[in-house]
């Protein structure tokens, strides 16, 4: 062996998207409570998101929807060996500067909060922390990428239960990424254009077929079902929020959707781990949500 | 020449498993993702990848793979693990979540998530002799160290303050950090050469 006197050098890019790579294949679930994040690391979450009200309740409640309770966040970190990840409103750097300094794993800019900026996101490239953020389409996504975030979770309608908005965004982005495949170099400036991105990243999509960073989803996966909908679709992995800790049986829950997002196309495992699961979240249908309340819509 | 590529897996449970697969077709290696004991039947070594160890822990035992994979290891099939994957294929895990177990083979004790929280993760050169000129490039995320080893484990590097990142010991080999995420091949090809020897 031999003994090395390196330096070294934290929060770079491939340190920050090396961290979501390693998520890969994973769930990631909201807990409110240290002892649901205890239940969700026992039930095989590969991280937890850590924050006071999970997004059906945020929309049950309304008010302003902020930044958790850095003793909250503590106890959540100090009762798992898992990632923890907390939520910032869209455009709160102060709110994300306090996540990092509680040392959180990875900061979700998130549009379940309330915005704090409607016009700027984070700059996240001041961060050494690394920052997910939500998109519903490929120039949202690599609009976040361009400010620095290190993963991408498509958003869907957080807090309803129906998956069927988080089935678009990611057909949107995974059909956007391959209609740029197709596309000739010169094509590709106007694609840019069109895009509202950067032209070296939209060539980088169009020549690796894939986003820069791990493509998560998000919003509305409430069964083992719609997590492996979502991993046919080609998401890298889940965030299940209110899905589990809103049903009526949050452990077996939790288990059998790790358990179908990794055999997520094999039919006979997600036909198994869905029986007698008992009341899934009870939801609400998007069509149904007035324009003004969809939290999608937030961010750009 | 698909017909005599080597067949090597990558344990498929959870994690980065993507980039192991790439590093190793790359390497003219015939790579296959491995969930079931059968695939794991048609393979002559294994990858097992980063991602979080107590999720493919559970995941093995659940789907009826633990047994099939220390039938491997103790059968000298060779296995490389990273991060995650060192944990598994050690005898001794600190840290552990509640209930936790591993794969074993290596006779070392290796305390999980050894560095602290994400922020303290980070990119650094390694002189590792076994590999060769020029350093490899390492990148450490939430990544386990190995605290002691047995007699009969090789250490092959160390960082500055002696901490213990990469150890083999017969055909199983482990390090702390990850070669699949950063385009240096060397370590595969180091493991390549141990199933093809096997």
């Amino acid at each position: 062996m031999s003994t090395n006197t390196e330096t070294t050098e934290p929060g770079t890019t491939r340190v920050k998207r090396g961290l979501a790579e390693m998520l890969k294949g994973g769930v990631i679930m909201d807990v409110v409570t240290a002892e649901q994040a205890r239940i969700a690391e026992d039930a095989g979450a590969v991280a937890v998101m850590a924050l006071e009200r999970v997004p059906a309740d945020i929309r049950a409640q309304g008010g302003v929807a902020r930044m958790s309770d850095p003793d909250l966040i503590d106890q959540i970190i100090e009762t798992v060996s898992i990632p923890v990840m907390a939520k910032a409103r869209i455009g709160h750097f102060v709110e994300a500067q306090v996540l990092e300094a509680l040392k959180v794993d990875y900061i979700d800019e998130s549009e379940v909060l309330s915005p704090a900026d409607y016009v700027n996101h984070i700059d996240k490239w001041n961060f050494t922390v690394p920052f997910v953020c939500g998109a519903t389409n490929l120039g949202e996504a690599l609009r976040r990428i361009t400010e620095g975030a290190a993963m991408i979770r498509s958003k869907g309608e957080a807090g309803t239960g129906d998956v069927s908005e988080a089935t678009k965004h990611i057909r949107t982005i995974t059909g956007e990424i391959n209609a740029l495949r197709s596309k000739t170099k010169d094509e590709l400036y106007v694609a840019a254009k069109e895009l509202q991105a950067p032209y070296e990243l939209v060539r980088e999509v169009a020549e690796t077929g894939k986003l820069p960073v791990v493509l998560f989803t998000a919003g509305g996966v409430a069964t083992p079902a719609d997590a492996a909908l979502m991993m046919q679709l080609g998401a890298d992995g889940v965030f299940v929020g209110s899905g589990i800790f809103k049903s009526g049986n949050p452990a077996q829950r939790a288990a059998a959707i790790v358990k179908a997002t990794t055999f997520y196309d094999d039919a006979s495992v997600i036909a198994e781990v869905s029986r007698g699961l008992g009341e899934a979240m009870v939801g609400i249908n998007v069509a149904d949500l007035a324009a003004p309340h969809r939290l999608a819509e937030r961010g750009w | 020449m698909a017909g005599s590529a080597l067949p090597v897996g990558v344990l498929a449970l959870q994690g980065d498993v993507r980039e192991h697969l790439a590093v190793l077709s790359d390497l003219g290696a015939d790579a296959r993702p491995v969930r079931r004991p059968e695939e794991l039947d048609a393979v002559r070594g294994l990858v097992i990848p980063g991602g979080e160890s107590s999720v493919m822990d559970k995941l093995s035992r659940l789907f009826g793979m633990r047994e099939p994979l220390r039938q491997a290891i103790a059968d000298g099939m060779p296995f490389y693990g990273t991060c995650a994957g060192l944990i598994m294929l050690s005898d001794t895990v600190l840290d552990a979540i509640e209930g936790q177990q591993t794969l074993g083979g290596l006779d070392v004790v290796v305390r999980r998530n050894a560095f602290g929280a994400q922020v303290d993760s980070f990119e650094t050169d390694l002189d590792i002799p076994v590999i060769g000129d020029p350093p490899v490039h390492a990148v450490f995320i939430r990544a386990p160290v190995v605290e002691s080893v047995g007699a009969a484990v090789d250490v092959l590097a160390a960082l500055g303050d002696d901490r213990i990142v990469a150890v083999e010991q017969g055909a199983l080999l482990g390090t702390s950090f990850h070669p699949e995420i950063t385009g240096d091949t060397r370590f595969h090809e180091y493991f390549l050469s141990k199933v093809r020897s096997a």
